[in-house]
């Protein structure tokens, strides 16, 4: 329901307002990553009440459309989980970081896992939890889709080489992912902390002894976190560029909707 | 007084040939329009055999699903659709059809006076408040029945889909059933005919073209549904052992991998074939259906 509305909006808002876009300098758009789309949105409506001469629409998609929106210039902005090797025209933009758990009901008795058991789990070779000690009760797993931005972080940063069991259930919102594991005895998935944080009926648990929070992420502790970019097609210039600016600086949105400041993190994604 | 009765008369005939132009050039448009949308849908559609040198054979048969990694194999999709729409159209036609006789023929009418329009709400209900409902009523039901962990499945989505189509056949079929001229009724009653040799013998053989019609789009309704499926099929792109095992389908399929697929990909191009083997499969469906049915009259 969430997808085509948004596919539609997208659609719309690419052929009613690109072509406003050469008429004033002071219209921004933006498509793509529903992860990152409630901040780009904070950031807009901050953003234009200090500057009533700029409009910035906010759409979602999914980070393949807002890749592939910037690349067709259809949008000033693409918002994406993931990187864009095949379009070098793109700009990254790297404006948060998003942390992200994995989340167990709390039937299957754990609070936490070492990065092996996640994999074993992950993979359909250990299919209760007993074996990775918690209680007498059948693991349910739930993926994302393929090519969905969360599950790429989830394979890079936790599977290593191992691969995901193709039977598992798969969801590709947030919201059902996370409903999934309320309900179902023994379920695990994972999800961006702004879907997990603060839920009852579902556990957050800690991999290798790090907790899911923000502290540890920071630290470099946490291994389960990936930058949100805005990709640009060509580097940013004019409003574009102080928008980005001042989303990636806003640290009181960061807090309200749970993502990091990069300029606070103590490692980078190639020492994590 | 004749240039008097004239005047209208002319009117009348420049307002026939307005109005015939204007429905002309409405049919007109949109027959281009579906037109331009085949041709599109057969070209983008086809784009994974042509250009990315995917096996069709491999797309159609094989199971090996991962669109981001390159594995383009649709099986699971198309037998889960086939499935699922299957299982809707053997269990809500005949449901579906009997409510609809028992509506038209055998109902009071006062009770028909009150149904009738109840139906037709249900038809128009939108499919993911069915999805939703089976996604927290129905699924974890079938999990306690089954004594299952989870209920998501191919049962789950077919009793969704069953239960969304029988409002449409209930009320074409019913429609089609009024529709015989009560002579026949009387006829058959006047010959000694049974209440129930007249329903059985002489008005659905009667009303079966009408039927049909409530049956078909029954079908391309299910085959159709993409949301309800997707809250409940579980999504797991493999050919399910059971039932009561995830599986998924190819509108739900799309519509998952839709956002994640970006442009120009091998990916993008494999849900792109999905879509017209998708309407292939709906337009061989309904075009067998019409076969047999002019064959048996």
């Amino acid at each position: 329901m969430v997808r085509s509305a948004h596919f539609a909006a997208v659609i719309l808002g690419a052929t009613l307002l690109a072509p406003t876009a050469s008429f004033a300098d002071t219209n921004i758009t933006i498509a793509g990553s529903t992860a990152l789309q409630p901040l780009a949105q904070a950031a807009a409506d901050e953003y234009q009440q200090a500057h009533p001469d700029v409009k910035i629409s906010v759409t979602g998609g999914g980070s393949g459309q807002g890749i592939a929106q910037a690349a067709s210039k259809g949008v000033d902005i693409g918002d994406s989980d993931i990187l864009a090797p095949t379009h070098p025209e793109l700009v990254d933009n790297k404006v948060a970081v998003v942390g992200f758990s994995v989340i167990v009901n709390p039937a299957s008795g754990v609070t936490g896992l070492t990065k092996d058991q996640i994999q074993s789990i992950f993979s359909g070779k250990v299919t209760n939890w007993k074996d990775v000690g918690g209680k007498d009760e059948p693991i349910t797993v739930i993926n994302r889709p393929a090519g969905s931005g969360t599950r790429a972080v989830f394979l890079k940063t936790l599977m290593g080489k191992a691969t995901l069991a193709q039977d598992s259930l798969v969801e590709d919102a947030t919201g059902t992912v996370v409903q999934k594991v309320i309900q179902t005895a023994g379920a695990v998935s994972y999800a961006s902390f702004s879907g997990t944080h603060n839920k009852t009926g579902l556990t957050e648990v800690a991999i290798d002894g790090a907790q899911p929070n923000d502290a540890d992420v920071i630290a470099g502790k946490y291994p389960f976190w990936s930058y949100e970019h805005m990709f640009t097609n060509g580097p940013a210039t004019g409003e574009v560029a102080k928008f980005i600016d001042f989303t990636k600086s806003n640290g009181a949105l960061f807090k309200k909707l749970n993502f990091i400041l990069i300029s606070s993190m103590k490692v980078s994604e190639t020492n994590r | 007084m004749t240039s008097l009765a004239s005047a209208p008369r002319s009117t009348a005939h420049r307002d026939e040939r307005i109005a015939r132009s204007i429905l002309f050039v409405c049919a007109t448009v949109f027959v281009v329009g579906i037109t331009l949308i085949l041709i599109y849908l057969a070209i983008a559609g086809t784009r994974l055999f042509f250009q990315f040198h995917v096996s069709p054979l491999t797309f159609l048969f094989s199971n090996n699903w991962d669109g981001a990694d390159g594995q383009f194999g649709a099986a699971p999709f198309i037998v889960g659709s086939l499935v699922a729409t299957a299982f809707a159209i053997l269990v809500g036609g005949p449901l579906g059809v009997a409510i609809g006789v028992f509506f038209a023929e055998l109902a009071p009418k006062r009770v028909a006076a009150i149904f009738k329009p109840a139906i037709e709400v249900l038809v128009g209900i939108p499919s993911v408040v069915y999805g939703w409902l089976g996604l927290t009523l129905l699924v974890p039901a079938i999990g306690q029945v089954f004594h299952l962990v989870d209920g998501d499945g191919l049962l789950a989505a077919g009793i969704v889909l069953s239960i969304m189509i029988v409002p449409t056949v209930i009320s074409l079929s019913e429609d089609a059933l009024r529709s015989v001229p009560d002579a026949m009724r009387e006829g058959s009653l006047a010959l000694g005919a049974t209440r129930w040799e007249t329903i059985s013998r002489v008005l659905i053989p009667s009303a079966s073209s009408g039927i049909a019609v409530a049956v078909i789009l029954g079908i391309a309704r299910a085959i159709g549904e993409t949301l309800a499926i997707q809250l409940v099929i579980g999504n797991a792109p493999v050919i399910p052992g059971s039932l009561l095992k995830p599986a998924s389908a190819l509108t739900s399929e799309i519509v998952m991998d839709m956002q994640n697929a970006q442009d120009g990909t091998a990916f993008q191009a494999s849900l792109f074939s999905m879509a017209l083997l998708l309407l292939l499969i709906s337009m061989g469906l309904i075009l067998l259906i019409r076969f047999a049915l002019r064959k048996r009259t």
